[in-house]
């Protein structure tokens, strides 16, 4: 059944694609070359800071006062300076696994909850729906993070402080996943299959799991992405909560730009280290990032 | 009924509550409880180290809307935030206005302008710290060489600003050009084409048919970007290694004086609890403002039912 939902999901985007496809081609030329000289300018200043810190993390500290822009080819000590950044005592090595385990578990969580509050909100009737889905919509524009201390004590309460827990568990679900799912789901998921798994005797949760949860995937996928992106970039919560001495990577190279801001090559080492994983994620799976924030704008 | 009936119908009317019930629960524990609390914690001495001494009213309030650097902050966060939303937004519209064209290679123009997104906010900061850099920076070594004076970067207020200003746009901007290529392709044809018909050229087109159909998608953005903005705190932070916003605070943001207050120089969570407090209303004030002025300028929209097609 889930391959048949795949299947009808892949058909209805190649529609989508077609319907796009005709409209550009009906009389809408190519654009001239300055529209792509612009657009490469854009490109070049997203991607050039970063190269740059490329070229910093294969140099030497001296190379670098002595010309801030020492080479643009990469010099031969990256693999040195990567080894220096690991062995500074800032813990970097633990910093990249906590930041692994901090992001996937967030990004599971996020979409499992998501996706069981999404279905109900799409496909199930009960009272008070439409006013609890506003509620969920309207908290989207509360700035929680000014609760932030409040929660600290809470944490510290329950002696969580430094665990990597009190970063996970306010992040297990959020108001914007319940919204992505709701929608997704609300059009992906028909009701003549929740109702013929309810006739052949499914209770709702195994409804759930062999219906609801297959056809989400694709936005599943999407939202899982952008979760994990969210928490592998986040810094003001885990810098409060865990300090230095549970870091993730962001508080990490916090860290390091404390104890060694005269060692450029080294911080930016570190800044590579942190910032790679996103980069190979990106490069794998950027176009399903695109199509989620476009997706996303026109629903919401 | 036999028992497994029964117990069919308890799950049918329970299932959709239940299923709702983690958000609910996380939101009240994690979201709401500690934003209502916070008030409550600003009406108390309350120290990071031994807790809560007592009821002390407003003095909290009192002693922080006495303090300059308090006003400082909010002046910095403000200037910060009109330096990064405003250019953005103007800069996210003319890149999607491009990738909207009939591109070749269009995932690919896509992806290129949204590859700062997945770098993170220290990470950029620590990059554009380097790039301006007072001594041996790269705009100053650059403007140097083209015989112009180096700027201040780290001492003069407002070109600090600039330069955090420039990290948040670095990040944001083609996140926010996605959101408004979508909006645009959600336009429907024909009104763009009665325009050209009608004799207007494309730049015309532009500014009196697209801008005023994305009306909509501006208004979500510069809400969420208000939100966020005005909350900023890793760019700054990481804007130089001592973290405290400048020898003389020059940008020090109201998050930044929140953690200073609360965790640095004081340990004192009650008037921590007062900024965010403080924070809090002018978050609110500033998006009702925000969104009763992009209203009435959307109620002299000629086209209200075109609007709600395009959304």
């Amino acid at each position: 059944m889930a391959d048949q939902l795949a299947g009808k999901g892949a058909a209805r985007a190649a529609r989508r694609k077609n319907e796009k496809g005709n409209r550009m081609e009906n009389g809408v030329r190519r654009p001239g070359w300055g529209t792509y000289l612009i657009l490469g300018s854009v490109v070049l200043i997203s991607v050039v800071p970063l190269y740059y810190t490329f070229l910093l993390s294969s140099s030497t500290a001296g190379d670098i006062a002595r010309n801030p822009i020492p080479s643009l080819v990469p010099q031969s000590h990256f693999i040195e300076n990567i080894g220096r950044v690991l062995s500074a005592g800032i813990g970097f090595w633990p910093a990249l696994l906590n930041s692994i385990l901090v992001a996937v578990i967030t990004a599971v969580s996020v979409v499992f909850f998501s996706t069981l509050a999404g279905f109900s909100f799409a496909k199930l009737r009960f009272r008070g729906r439409n006013g609890l889905l506003a509620f969920v919509i309207g908290t989207m524009a509360v700035p929680t993070q000014l609760g932030i201390i409040p929660l600290f004590i809470l944490m510290s309460k329950l002696g969580w402080t430094g665990k990597l827990v009190a970063v996970i568990v306010p992040a297990m679900v959020t108001a914007f996943g319940v919204f992505w799912m709701t929608q997704y789901l609300s059009e992906a998921l028909p009701y003549e299959l929740i109702e013929a798994a309810r006739v052949d005797g499914c209770s709702m949760i195994r409804t759930f799991w062999h219906v609801a949860l297959p056809a989400a995937r694709p936005a599943a996928a999407m939202l899982a992405l952008f979760t994990f992106v969210g928490s592998w970039t986040n810094f003001f919560w885990p810098f409060i909560v865990l300090g230095s001495s549970n870091p993730t990577l962001p508080v990490a190279l916090q860290l390091l730009q404390a104890s060694y801001f005269k060692d450029l090559s080294l911080i930016m080492a570190g800044v590579v280290l942190a910032t790679l994983p996103l980069l190979v994620l990106f490069a794998l799976a950027g176009r399903h990032l695109v199509a989620g924030i476009m997706q996303g704008a026109v629903k919401g | 009924m036999t028992w497994s009936q029964r117990l069919s119908r308890w799950d049918v009317r329970s299932a959709p509550y239940l299923y709702i019930a983690p958000f609910f629960l996380l939101f009240a524990l994690v979201g709401l409880f500690p934003l209502l609390y916070t008030g409550w914690v600003a009406l108390n001495k309350w120290s990071l180290v031994t807790g809560d001494q007592g009821f002390i009213g407003l003095a909290n309030f009192q002693y922080v809307l006495q303090q300059p650097r308090f006003w400082d902050a909010v002046t910095n966060t403000f200037s910060i935030f009109l330096l990064s939303s405003v250019p953005q937004i103007i800069a996210a519209i003319f890149i999607a206005a491009m990738l909207d064209a009939n591109l070749r290679a269009k995932t690919f123009w896509r992806m290129g302008v949204l590859v700062p997104y997945v770098v993170a906010p220290v990470a950029v900061s620590l990059i554009f710290g380097q790039l301006f850099a007072d001594e041996s920076g790269v705009v100053n070594t650059i403007l140097t060489s083209i015989g112009l004076d180096p700027i201040g970067w780290h001492s003069d207020r407002l070109w600090a600003h600039v330069a955090i200003a420039t990290m948040v746009n670095f990040r944001w901007t083609g996140y926010n050009a996605l959101i408004f290529l979508a909006a645009m392709q959600a336009i429907p044809r024909d009104i763009i084409e009665a325009a050209v018909v009608d004799g207007a050229d494309r730049w015309r087109t532009f500014i009196n048919v697209t801008i005023p159909q994305l009306r909509p998608t501006i208004i979500f953005v510069v809400i969420t970007s208000t939100i966020g903005g005005l909350q900023i705190f890793d760019e700054p932070r990481m804007f130089d290694n001592f973290g405290l916003g400048g020898a003389d605070r020059e940008w020090m943001t109201v998050t930044m004086y929140l953690y200073e207050l609360g965790w640095n120089t004081q340990r004192n969570l009650g008037r921590a609890a007062a900024v965010a407090w403080l924070l809090f209303v002018i978050i609110v004030v500033i998006t009702l403002l925000n969104y009763a002025i992009t209203r009435r300028i959307a109620s002299s929209d000629a086209h209200p039912k075109r609007k709600a097609v395009a959304r």
